[in-house]
């Protein structure tokens, strides 16, 4: 049985503190790019009781996306964001999730991203990475910014790491490792940033800014 | 001098534009911040680097 609205948020103000409870569920984060790290943050977040998510993908699930990204082998060749949204309503009933399956750019961030307090950068091209953080950057400057970059292949887990670059733009990864040397994406290394990004993203929102 | 990514570099008196052009820098996958503000992309050849001046450049790769 589902446990009702009032049982899970309980849970949660037990095991992570009223006061940051109620600053999580009343906090909104968007999604963009919902592979490897988009996926495994949303969920990740959607444990932890963030109470409203944007979510953007323009992609359908790929067999090649299961080896690291939270879709089941039934829900290949679905839009992501579908999919996605299924399974997070499995974990988390009474969460607010808006989804827009359409690729992000100039013309349309703005609309998609204005309720955000968080945004979270998960693309997996580098120049959609470095699109979206001018975008935000530049037209957005109020709202906190989680980028990724530097999660490919098998480097060591050490080498992961979360920096402050300026008041509002977090950078999670190595830096270095990119998608096209070594053997590619290993599942493990890019939940490691992922985890870094949603991770940044309770802090920001406990008000702890430093790393 | 300038603080580049934590490094002195000797390049007052240069835009943006003109630093980023000694670099192997691709201009497609970055974010330059100076003194802590974004550096809007339209503006890095009319963005003249001061002494003192701390910038960081951010260059994205791949995968996600």
């Amino acid at each position: 049985m589902i446990p009702t609205k009032e049982e899970m948020i309980n849970a949660l103000k037990i095991r992570q503190g009223e006061r940051l409870q109620e600053k999580l569920l009343s906090s909104a984060v968007a999604v963009c790019g919902l592979g490897g790290l988009g996926s495994n943050i949303s969920i990740s977040l959607a444990r932890a009781g963030i109470g409203k998510f944007i979510l953007i993908d323009f992609d359908r699930v790929d067999i090649t996306n299961l080896h690291r990204q939270q879709y089941k082998a039934c829900q290949v060749g679905r839009y992501k964001t579908d999919a996605l949204l299924e399974n997070l309503k499995e974990i988390a009933p009474y969460t607010e999730f808006e989804t827009h399956t359409v690729k992000i750019d100039e013309s349309n961030a703005l609309e998609l991203l204005k309720d955000a307090d968080i945004i979270c950068e998960a693309f997996d091209n580098a120049q959609c990475k470095a699109m979206l953080t001018n975008i935000v950057l530049e037209k957005m400057p109020q709202k906190y910014l989680v980028a990724a970059s530097g999660m490919a292949g098998l480097g060591s887990p050490n080498t992961i790491k979360t920096r402050k670059i300026t008041d509002k733009f977090y950078l999670c990864g190595d830096g270095v490792s990119d998608v096209n040397d070594d053997i590619g994406l290993v599942s493990s290394r890019v939940m490691l940033c992922a985890s870094h990004q949603a991770h940044t993203v309770i802090r920001l929102l406990a008000g702890k800014f430093e790393v | 001098m300038v603080t580049i990514n934590g490094e002195s570099v000797d390049v007052a008196g240069k835009t943006i534009g003109e630093y980023l052009d000694t670099t192997n820098y691709d201009k497609r996958r970055i974010a330059v911040e100076k003194n802590g503000e974004i550096v809007t992309k339209a503006l890095y050849d009319e963005t003249l680097i001061n002494d003192g001046d701390t910038i960081e450049v951010v260059s994205f790769v791949g995968g996600g």
